[in-house]
């Protein structure tokens, strides 16, 4: 069994291209498990055609504790036999999000649901702002990290974020970077600047995935490309990308880079300015930068 | 033949200098700052305190919520104070440091109860602020004669953000009763001494307002007299607020507020009415007293009632601030316990005469009490403070003898070391030293709960204090055991 981990900016499209893919896996008769690592529960309803499964914490809220929910009231079964949890957690503003992902993997954990499986498939929220957050690269949970993003400069920060986490458990852990999923937003030079990131970050660009209006289409009858359209181009996209995830053997360690290096590249690419160019500007408002 | 002070003071020295030579270099850098010889003249002990124990060294603070929970809150008896966390922190605070009061536990008063929130895993993952809503209504239903309750934050709800603010607002209108939110988490600080501050300021911003307002409103039922006085910073550990209040209403004063031990939350209330506030453990209650100056022009003095002849002296201070008729009432009172005090002093003193005691206790005491034994005819070869600031060390030297050793936050080693070399008679610390320097054959009494016994304030309290450490010296099972450099 492998455990293999989606992270990425909020709103990159984590969820939607890890439903995706795992519904290309499971097409090549991969025995896969999501878990939904974020409060919102988003991380199965393409899977279940459904708008969020019960999650994990919810039921123990309701029952009281942990031990008090049975394993199947928890894991739903999906696509294609694709077997589906969420950790759930509080509202935003309240409680601790982090806590309730580590005390739903050690639920899952506990209760056997790694078993008779070729791939767990752990789908975590935004960033990691916290050590619950970095359950699912810490030891024993994900070996392998997929980092979701962007040409665009919030996607690559916090890519370089993502991989000095997973470093900071590589040693410990032996959690490896298993290479970047560019999910296009159609910047300019994309795929090079991706590439380019990549290799400073000692990984790969392990797929490029463009950007087409059938994924909406689908996202909309809570189905994956996959299911809904299962001839279209975006969908043998998808499936490229589940076949390179079943076949990547490159895992590496991450060499994260400095801000400096990060904003460098940036404007090798044109993303960002050069500061000495732009140095008479910063800071100045709209009326003093008006020519007189 | 005795040896001349300033050999004995440059020995002392010596042995600083070998037990900090133990230390890793960085470890003993840092303390070497905690620890000092006291030279005559100087306006302060020359340490470094309220900075962070170095990990490892075993020190003996406690934490934010034990300074509020333990120390200013708990003892105020017909508020309910809830431990707001998971039960741990909880039960292990149970019962208090034994703060004496009057009332029936569990009808009127809860002291010696504990309540606690008992955090599930849920609680930390959803927060915990329902869970609370809903027990601040349960408590004030099975006790309805609770006038109040306290919410002590234990770590997880400073960590979680739960809004503790918020639901004491709302259960204060639901239950009609004052909720008072404290966000004394142990981790803040770098000892109790943080949680003292944070409860002060509680009262500050929960309590007082309502005592203003209810006072605007004619709502108190409060006629204010001439000599009314607040009893602050006397927890009544075995009962030490009694036998402090006792003089004061014997020289004519008016014990409006014992704040907090065998306090209650109208007297609370009426604190900012009084014309003097009187701080015994000026530590953990400096800040109230400091915040009535300002907002209600109200002086404070603090006071030592550990010995007779501190007892005049203080009497003497406090009589000053009133006419003649509280002075004379208090030179009466003086006259009244003198032959009292000199009978202890006269059997008592021949049996404990030249013996040698080591101090390290928390508020006040490593100063307060050193006229006490000196009147025993003891002499206190070192002290110092688990959570004192530069103020209390200042404070310090009008107590102290030249070549004292000075230790802050002194760690398990460094007091094993220097009572093995330095060789008193009797330790005066708490229940984490006990049992090691009573292994070690050392008469020992615990200076924060009195052994179980008490009171020691007052002139009352002095005969009990002479009493048990003439118990502690003189036992005859010293005889049964000796210390390693006797045998």
């Amino acid at each position: 069994m492998r455990q293999i981990a989606f992270y990425g900016k909020g709103g990159i499209g984590k969820s939607t291209t890890c439903q995706n893919t795992v519904a290309g896996m499971a097409e090549l008769g991969q025995r896969i498990m999501i878990v939904g690592c974020d409060p919102k529960a988003d991380s199965t309803r393409l899977m279940l055609h459904c708008k969020a499964q019960t999650t994990v914490l919810h039921l123990a809220a309701e029952r009281g504790s942990v031990e008090d929910v049975e394993l199947e009231e928890v894991v739903l079964t999906g696509y294609r036999g694709v077997r589906c949890v969420e950790s759930g957690g509080p509202e935003p503003g309240v409680g601790c999000a982090g806590r309730g992902i580590i005390t739903a993997i050690n639920f899952l954990e506990e209760n056997g649901a790694y078993e008779d499986l070729d791939f767990v498939c752990y789908d975590v929220l935004g960033d990691v702002v916290c050590g619950g957050f970095a359950m699912p690269i810490r030891e024993g949970k994900a070996q392998e990290i997929y980092i979701v993003c962007s040409g665009e400069m919030m996607a690559m920060y916090a890519a370089n974020n993502i991989a000095r986490g997973v470093l900071k458990y590589a040693y410990s852990g032996g959690v490896r970077l298993g290479g970047l999923i560019c999910n296009s937003r159609k910047v300019d030079r994309e795929i090079e600047l991706i590439e380019a990131l990549a290799e400073k970050l000692n990984t790969k660009m392990l797929h490029f995935i463009p950007r087409d209006n059938v994924v909406q289409h689908a996202e909309l009858r809570r189905m994956t490309v996959i299911e809904y359209s299962p001839d279209c181009n975006q969908a043998d996209e998808y499936r490229a990308l589940a076949k390179k995830i079943i076949n990547n053997t490159d895992l590496r360690i991450p060499t994260p880079i400095s801000m400096d290096e990060l904003e460098q590249l940036l404007i090798e690419f044109g993303v960002l300015d050069d500061d000495q160019k732009i140095a008479h500007l910063i800071g100045k408002t709209e009326k003093e930068l008006a020519p007189v | 033949m005795t040896t001349p002070k300033s050999a004995l003071k440059e020995e002392t020295r010596k042995v600083v200098a070998e037990v900090l030579e133990t230390y890793p270099e960085k470890a003993r850098q840092k303390r070497a700052k905690h620890l000092n010889v006291y030279d005559e003249g100087k306006t302060d002990c020359g340490v470094k305190s309220n900075i962070k124990s170095i990990p490892g060294v075993m020190t003996t603070r406690g934490c934010a919520y034990a300074g509020s929970k333990g120390v200013v809150w708990g003892p105020v008896k017909d508020m309910i104070h809830l431990s707001h966390g998971p039960v741990g922190c909880g039960y292990y605070s149970w019962s208090g440091r034994r703060n004496y009061y009057v009332g029936t536990t569990g009808v009127d008063t809860f002291v010696t109860m504990q309540f606690t929130s008992d955090f599930q895993e849920r609680d930390v993952v959803f927060g915990g602020d329902k869970k609370l809503a809903k027990l601040l209504v349960e408590a004030s239903e099975l006790f309805p004669l609770a006038k109040g309750i306290t919410i002590q934050s234990e770590c997880p709800i400073g960590l979680i953000g739960d809004d503790i603010e918020a639901v004491a607002k709302k259960a204060t209108k639901e239950i009609g009763k004052a909720v008072v939110p404290v966000r004394c988490e142990g981790f803040r600080g770098v000892s109790q001494s943080l949680g003292h501050h944070i409860a002060n300021d509680t009262v500050r911003d929960w309590v007082l307002p309502i005592a203003d307002k209810r006072a605007k409103e004619g709502s108190l039922n409060f006629e204010p007299g001439p000599y009314d006085v607040a009893l602050i910073g006397d927890y009544n550990i075995g009962g030490d607020a009694w036998s402090s209040r006792i003089l004061l209403e014997e020289m004519g004063l008016r014990v409006v507020t014992q704040f907090s031990g065998d306090g209650t939350w109208n007297e609370m209330l009426l604190a900012p009415r009084v014309k003097l506030n009187l701080i015994h453990c000026y530590r953990s209650m400096n800040y109230i007293c400091r915040h009535m100056e300002e907002a209600y022009g109200i002086p404070w003095l603090e006071f030592n009632f550990f010995g007779p002849t501190q007892i005049a002296k203080s009497l003497r201070a406090i009589a000053q601030r009133f006419d003649e008729t509280i002075q004379a009432k208090a030179e009466q009172v003086i006259a009244k316990y003198q032959p009292q005090s000199e009978a202890v002093i006269a059997k008592y003193r021949p049996r404990l005469e030249g013996k040698r005691v080591m101090l390290m206790v928390g508020g006040l005491r490593p100063r307060h009490v050193i006229p006490a034994f000196r009147e025993l005819g003891m002499e206190v070869i070192a002290t110092g403070y688990e959570f004192g600031h530069g103020d209390d060390y200042k404070r310090t030297t009008q107590y102290i003898d030249d070549g004292t050793l000075i230790y802050d936050d002194v760690s398990g080693y460094e007091f094993e070391e220097f009572a093995k070399r330095l060789k008193p008679d009797l330790i005066a610390s708490g229940i984490k030293e006990k049992y090691v320097f009573q292994k070690m054959a050392l008469p020992f009494r615990q200076m924060h709960s009195w052994d179980y016994s008490g009171p020691y304030h007052g002139y009352d309290g002095f005969a009990v204090f002479a009493r048990d450490m003439d118990l502690a010296l003189n036992s005859p099972t010293w005889t049964l055991v000796k210390a390693p450099w006797k045998s």
